[in-house]
């Protein structure tokens, strides 16, 4: 057994783990944690597949930035037990997790079933990689090339989340004032 | 296979024992130097000059008792000040110490690990410093933790942006992320050696960098985390002996690291004169960089007073977030007008 295979098996472990962890968790921090823990092990991953940039960019944006925020969101609501999070939920709410788990696990029956028939398996994708995968270079070609206009919607769709959340954060002077009025009577 | 695993494993046990080493005179250096701008001596009696003052303090914080309050939460409270020390130290694998030698026939990299995509990862790797604060803020379950905690969240998100922002000129003029790369193009042999410095062809670059970078490893005057007047100690509060120190290490560890990392994009990392016919000098120059941009730190929390907590963040994305913008966009222009 060769060295890359032993880091791939630890990775994509850790990685299954970690996932599974977040989703297990009833402290929201630990999820959190668990989810960066998934992500470290999936940008192992990328970086296996000579995909350096993707790997970098991934802990970048998801563990650098993203889970950040959700940090910060439950540091300002101070979850700190379950009771916090809500009763366990009903039937109904039950129902709709496991439809979507059977649809889930159905997309990755499909994904092993035709991939496994055409020969693609692990060993055929590595040895399909075109001249330069994964560098910085092919990357950006690719998006500023064929994949021009669905990176510049993006961006545009990004614009406008951030315009929404910045509308929905304002401070409503009509609301804020009654609140002073009653303690300046008070 | 062997050769390459012994070889790389002395030279990581090099680094780690000379990064701690330089960690632990930091704090020595910080504290001679701010004595003497503010009239003082400092640490005299531990030695000659005071030399062994780090060591006495290690000593000293190892044998304290670990004290651990009631309501913190056990496991991010231990592993806050782990994750705060680890990314710091990890910045140095991909930091090129000096030029390529070899000794008894054996060449020998004078990089950890030579990445060609090391400045994104210094990126990546300085995004998760953030979590030991905010964990250790939050898991203390203290006020004033908590505050400092939320505090630095903030403040190093907004800070980040600018300072990725600021490394992208050189990055455009470099055409390549590679750090051994970016160095051996700041290479002049001519008598003024400083020529190639990308410092003089991203002035603002430089300037939005050292900024950033300030904010980024939480020093005065942008050291809010740990307002002492206002928040005790910030998000290290509830921490005491060794796990206290850790925190510490890791902002001293963080400091280099940016230093470091400063040195190398704007000051042609080990680059310097004569450097070609004694190779070891470059490690000489290499510190020496990083030594004046240490000193630049404490020469600068000894001067300015903390900012405010909303001047911080109006200076952060109003002032420089727009200068960091423009500073790309300059680059790019010339650049693609092929000016510089």
């Amino acid at each position: 057994m060769n060295l890359d295979a032993v880091i791939f098996i630890i990775s994509a472990i850790v990685a299954v783990l970690g996932a599974s962890m977040m989703i297990f968790q009833r402290n929201p921090v630990m999820a959190v944690l668990s989810f960066m823990v998934s992500l470290l092990a999936q940008a192992v991953l990328y970086i296996q597949l000579d995909a350096l940039f993707l790997g970098a960019v991934l802990i970048i944006v998801y563990a650098g930035a993203v889970l950040v925020l959700f940090l910060f969101v439950i540091m300002l609501l101070n979850l700190r037990t379950t009771k916090e999070l809500g009763p366990s939920s009903s039937l109904m709410r039950h129902l709709g997790k496991y439809f979507l788990s059977f649809l889930l696990i159905m997309e990755f029956v499909f994904i092993i079933k035709s991939s496994f028939f055409k020969g693609a398996s692990l060993v055929g994708v590595m040895n399909m990689k075109p001249e330069g995968f994964g560098t910085v270079t092919s990357v950006a070609t690719l998006l500023f090339t064929k994949y021009l206009y669905p990176f510049e919607l993006t961006s545009i769709l990004i614009l406008v989340a951030i315009v929404g959340a910045v509308v929905m954060a304002r401070k409503d002077k009509n609301i804020d004032r009654p609140t002073e009025n009653k303690l300046g009577k008070n | 296979m062997l050769e390459i695993v012994i070889a790389s494993s002395i030279k990581v046990i090099i680094v780690v024992i000379a990064v701690l080493t330089g960690c632990a005179y930091a704090t020595y250096m910080e504290r001679k130097l701010v004595a003497h701008f503010q009239h003082r001596i400092g640490p005299l009696y531990a030695g000659p000059y005071g030399l062994l003052q780090p060591m006495a303090d290690a000593v000293k914080l190892i044998f304290k008792e670990d004290i651990v309050p009631d309501k913190v939460e056990r496991y991010t409270y231990a592993l806050a000040p782990v994750i705060s020390f680890i990314p710091a130290m990890l910045i140095f694998a991909v930091i090129p110490f000096g030029k390529d030698t070899s000794v008894f026939g054996y060449g020998i990299k004078m990089v950890l690990s030579d990445l060609n995509i090391a400045v994104l990862f210094i990126f990546a790797i300085t995004s998760l410093g953030i979590y030991g604060i905010i964990l250790g803020g939050w898991s203390s379950g203290s006020k004033y933790s908590l505050m400092g905690g939320l505090r630095s969240s903030a403040q190093m998100i907004s800070y980040e942006v600018s300072y990725g922002l600021s490394i992208i000129g050189v990055i455009l003029i470099a055409n390549t992320l590679s750090l051994r790369e970016l160095v051996n193009q700041q290479a002049s042999d001519s008598i003024w050696f400083f020529s190639h410095w990308y410092v003089w062809r991203q002035p603002l670059g430089f300037l939005l960098y050292l900024t950033c970078a300030i904010a980024e490893t939480n020093r005065a005057p942008f050291d809010l985390p740990e307002a002492e007047s206002e928040l005790v100690g910030g998000y290290h509060t509830e921490y005491s002996s060794m796990r206290f120190s850790m925190f510490f290490i890791g902002e001293y560890a963080n400091m280099l690291a940016v230093s470091a990392v400063g040195a190398t994009l704007f000051f042609g990392g080990w680059q310097g004169p004569f450097v070609n016919t004694i190779p070891l000098l470059g490690i000489v120059w290499f510190v020496l960089k990083v030594f004046l941009f240490m000193f630049f730190y404490i020469w600068l929390r000894a001067t300015f007073p903390r900012f405010r907590y909303d001047q911080l963040m109006n200076f952060g994305w109003k002032i420089l977030l727009p200068l960091a913008l423009f500073n790309t966009m300059l680059t790019s222009l010339l650049v693609a007008l092929k000016v510089i």
